[in-house]
C-alpha cells in the first residue's frame, strides 16, 4: 500500500439539510434513490452524504447492489432524464455542484451541466459507445452540444483529445468505429469523450472492470494524469480496492445503500473501523505480502434492498454481531459517528472493541 | 464492396435459376406424369390429333426435359422462335412463352401487371413504414399510458383483420354506398396519375393498416430495448437533448430489425398481393396469378413465379446493402 497518497484530507461530515449552499465543490446531502417495483420499494441509496473538493479523488467502494452506480447516475441526473413510462425513480436529498442544487433545478439546466461541468466514464466502453457512429463523430457530438463551433473545429478538438489520451495516429483513428478499437483503446476514447469539455467533475463508474488486467493500470495512470492536468474532482466507483488504492484521496465504503465507513484512504486502509471494510480488505489479494492463507470472503450475500430490516444492514453477515455491546439495541440502525478527525463509521461496536478486534484479530492476518 | 455486390448478384442469379427449374419441372412435368397432355391443355379438349401433333412439335413438348428447360431459359435473354414447318412464331426477348389461355405473350401481360402491383406495394409500404414506425416510437416513449394501450389495441386489431374483410368494408363504404371512389380495373400506363391514385388509395390504406400494425409493435419492442442500451445513457450523459437522443441514437438502431422485415414484406407484395388485388379487382400480378392457376395456364404461372422470386431476391439484396449503410459492423472490405 506504499502508493497511497498521503493527503489525508477529511471527508466532510453531513450537514443539516436546510442549510444554505455549501463551500465544498460537490456536496451530496442525505441522498435517497428509491425505485418502485412490483415487489416493493427498492431503496438502492438510502441517505448518503459526502463532500468532494476540486483536485480530489473520492473512491466509492462496495459490492454489487450496494448503490454505488445508482449514486453516480443520481448525481448526473440520469435517473430522471429520458425515463419514460409511469414508474420513475424517487429521488430526494440535495446535490450541490459548485454552489448549485441539482435536484431542484430545471431538468434542462441539469442537462446543460451534463457533459460540460460533470462527465462520466462507464464500465464497458464497447456497449457505452454507439456502434453505428465513428469515435470522432461521437466526440464531436459531445463537444458541439456545449460549444457553438463548426464541425471542423470540433473534429480538430476530437483529434487533439484522442492524442491526449494516448491513441496513436489520432487523425486516422478518429474515423474508426468502436468495434475497430481494442478494449483499452475504447476506454481511452471514452475518456477523451468525457473530458472534451474540461468537466470539473468526472465520475468513473468501474472504469477498468471490463478491461484486460494489463490495460487496467494504464487506464488508471491516464485518469490520474488527466486529473492532475485538469484539476477536476473525480469520483471513482469500484468494487476493486486496488483501484481506489491507486487513485483515491478519500474512500467511502457503501453497504446496502448507505455509507458504513468513510475517511482518508490512509485511515480506511490502515485503521479501518467497520467489520465490512475488514471483510473487504481480507478478501483482497495482496502482492506485497507473502500469502500463506486463503483469501477470506465476506460470508453471505448482499442484503435485499426491499423491506430492509431494522438495525444494522450488515448484521446478518457480521462476524462480530454477537459480541456483547453496551447500551445498544439491535433494532436500532447504527449512525455514522466520527472516530478520528474526518474518519467516520457506522457500527454498534464500541471504539475500544473495534480497536482491539482490528489490532488483535484482523490486522495480523492481512 | 463491389466484389460483395457481384457475389450477391451471382447468388440472386443462381437462386432465380433454381426457382425456375423447380417451377418448370413441377408445372410442365406434373401434368404429363399425371397423364395429362400439355398440348390438350394448350389447344383445348376438342382438338384433332393432327392439330395436337402440330402443337407438340411447335412448342417442343416432345423434347427431353432438359432441352425444354434450356430452350425456355435461353428465350428469356435472347428470344425464341417456335416453329412447326412453315408455321413460325417469333417470340422476342424477354420470351416467357405464350399464355395457354389468351395466347398472348406472357411478358406482355406481366409488363402491364407489374406497374400496378409495384405502385400498390410501394405506396402502401411508404404509408405503413411511416405510420407504423411513428406510432411505435410514440408508444415506446409513452409506455403504459392510454396512448400506448390504444395504439397497441389498434395494432392488434389491424393484425387480426384479414384484407378481404377490411377491403370489403372499405369497398362497401367508399365505392358502393358513397360512390366517392371508382376503381379502374384496367389500369394502364396511359391512365392519368389521378386515376391511379383513386384506384389504389383503398388498397394502400388496407395494406398499410395490416402492416403498420405489425411495424408499430415491432418498433415499440425494439425501441424499448434500444432505450435500455448503455450507449443511450452515454448520449444523455453527454448532455444531448432528448429528441436528439431518440432520433439520432435510438431510432437508428431500431431501424435494423425493421428493415429486415420491411424488405421481405415488400418483396412478397411485389410478387403479387393476391388477396388485395382480387378484393379490389386490380389488374396486378396477383390477379394474373389467380387467373393463370384457374385456367391451368402453365407459361403464365411460370412467369408470375419468376417475377415473385426476382422481387424477393432483389428486396433481400437491397436490405443487405442497406444494412451495410446503417450498421458499420456489417460492412465488408
Amino acid at each position: 500500500m506504499s502508493d497511497l497518497k498521503k493527503t489525508g484530507a477529511a471527508v466532510g461530515e453531513p450537514v443539516a439539510s436546510d442549510s444554505p449552499a455549501p463551500s465544498a465543490f460537490l456536496e451530496v446531502r442525505d441522498l435517497k434513490v428509491h425505485f418502485p417495483t412490483d415487489d416493493g420499494l427498492v431503496k438502492s441509496v438510502d441517505g448518503l452524504s459526502f463532500q468532494l473538493e476540486k483536485g480530489q479523488t473520492l473512491g466509492i467502494v462496495g459490492e454489487s447492489g450496494s448503490g454505488k452506480s445508482v449514486t453516480s447516475l443520481g448525481i448526473m441526473g440520469l435517473h430522471t432524464a429520458g425515463q419514460y413510462g409511469k414508474r420513475k425513480a424517487q429521488i430526494s436529498g440535495e446535490i450541490w455542484l459548485d454552489g448549485k442544487e441539482l435536484l431542484s433545478s430545471d431538468p434542462d439546466e441539469v442537462r446543460r451541466l451534463r457533459g460540460r461541468d460533470m462527465a462520466m466514464i462507464f464500465q464497458d466502453p464497447l456497449s457505452a459507445l454507439h456502434p453505428y457512429y465513428t469515435i470522432g463523430k461521437q466526440i464531436v457530438e459531445a463537444y458541439r452540444v456545449h460549444h457553438d463551433v463548426d464541425k471542423k473545429t470540433a473534429r480538430k478538438r476530437a483529434i487533439e483529445m484522442l492524442d491526449r489520451v494516448g491513441i496513436p495516429q489520432p487523425d486516422k483513428r478518429v474515423d474508426a468505429y468502436p468495434h475497430e478499437f481494442s478494449g483499452g483503446m475504447r476506454q481511452r476514447a471514452m475518456i477523451a469523450m468525457s473530458l472534451v469539455n474540461n468537466p470539473e467533475l468526472l465520475i468513473a463508474d468501474e472504469p477498468t472492470t471490463a478491461l484486460d488486467v494489463t490495460v487496467q493500470a494504464q487506464i488508471l495512470d491516464l485518469i490520474r494524469d488527466l486529473q492532475k492536468e485538469f484539476g477536476s474532482a473525480v469520483i471513482v466507483i469500484t468494487h476493486d480496492l486496488g483501484v481506489v488504492a491507486e487513485l483515491a484521496d478519500n474512500i467511502l465504503v457503501m453497504y446496502g445503500g448507505r455509507c458504513v465507513e468513510r475517511g482518508s484512504a490512509e485511515k480506511v486502509f490502515y485503521e479501518p473501523q467497520h467489520p465490512y471494510t475488514w471483510g473487504l480488505l481480507g478478501s483482497m489479494p495482496r502482492i506485497d505480502k507473502e500469502q500463506t492463507e486463503r483469501l477470506i470472503p465476506v460470508k453471505g450475500s448482499p442484503p435485499s434492498l426491499i423491506n430492509v430490516p431494522s438495525g444494522c444492514a450488515f448484521n446478518p453477515r457480521c462476524p462480530y454481531a454477537d459480541v456483547p455491546k453496551d447500551n445498544v439495541t439491535r433494532e436500532v440502525r447504527p449512525e455514522l459517528a466520527e472516530t478520528d478527525s474526518g474518519h467516520w463509521s457506522a457500527c454498534h461496536l464500541s471504539r475500544e472493541q473495534r480497536e482491539r478486534i482490528w489490532t488483535e484479530e484482523i490486522a495480523p492476518k492481512l | 464492396m463491389l466484389a460483395y455486390l457481384i457475389r450477391r448478384l451471382g447468388a440472386v442469379f443462381v437462386m432465380v435459376l433454381v426457382v425456375l427449374l423447380t417451377t418448370f419441372v413441377i408445372f410442365y412435368m406434373l401434368p404429363k406424369w399425371a397423364g395429362q397432355d400439355l398440348a390438350v391443355l394448350f389447344a383445348g379438349k376438342n382438338s384433332g390429333a393432327e392439330q395436337l401433333e402440330g402443337i407438340r412439335e411447335k412448342l417442343g413438348l416432345s423434347d427431353p426435359l432438359f432441352v425444354q428447360f434450356w430452350d425456355f431459359v435461353r428465350g428469356i435473354p435472347f428470344g425464341r422462335t417456335f416453329a412447326n414447318g412453315d408455321d413460325v412464331t417469333n417470340c422476342p426477348a424477354p420470351c416467357l412463352g405464350y399464355s395457354f389461355r389468351t395466347e398472348a405473350p406472357v411478358w406482355d401481360t406481366l409488363k402491364d401487371a407489374l406497374p400496378v402491383t409495384g405502385a400498390m406495394a410501394g405506396g402502401a409500404a411508404v404509408l405503413w413504414l411511416v405510420g407504423g414506425v411513428t406510432s411505435g416510437v410514440i408508444s415506446a416513449l409513452k409506455r403504459g399510458t392510454v396512448w400506448d394501450r390504444s395504439a397497441m389495441v389498434a395494432a392488434l386489431s389491424g393484425v387480426s383483420m384479414p384484407i378481404f374483410f377490411t377491403g370489403m368494408i372499405m369497398m362497401g363504404i367508399f365505392v358502393h354506398s358513397l360512390g366517392w371512389i371508382h376503381i379502374d380495373d384496367t389500369l394502364t400506363s396511359q391512365d392519368s396519375l389521378g386515376t391511379w391514385v383513386e384506384s389504389l388509395i383503398l388498397p394502400w390504406i388496407v395494406l398499410a393498416f395490416l402492416h403498420a400494425a405489425m411495424y408499430a409493435r415491432l418498433t415499440r419492442a425494439t425501441m424499448l430495448e434500444v432505450l435500455g442500451e448503455d450507449y443511450i445513457r452515454t448520449a444523455r450523459a453527454k448532455g444531448v437533448t432528448e429528441p436528439v437522443v431518440i432520433r439520432r441514437h435510438a431510432l437508428r438502431s431500431t431501424m435494423t430489425p425493421i428493415l429486415t422485415v420491411f424488405g421481405l414484406d415488400l418483396g412478397v407484395l411485389m410478387g403479387g398481393a393476391i388477396l388485395t388485388e382480387v378484393t379490389f379487382n386490380l389488374p396486378g400480378l396477383g390477379n394474373e396469378a389467380v387467373k393463370a392457376i384457374d385456367g391451368k395456364d402453365l407459361p403464365m404461372i411460370l412467369g408470375v413465379t419468376l417475377c415473385a422470386a426476382l422481387a424477393i431476391a432483389i428486396a433481400n439484396l437491397v436490405v443487405d446493402l442497406m444494412y451495410a449503410v446503417i450498421d458499420p459492423r456489417v460492412r465488408l472490405g
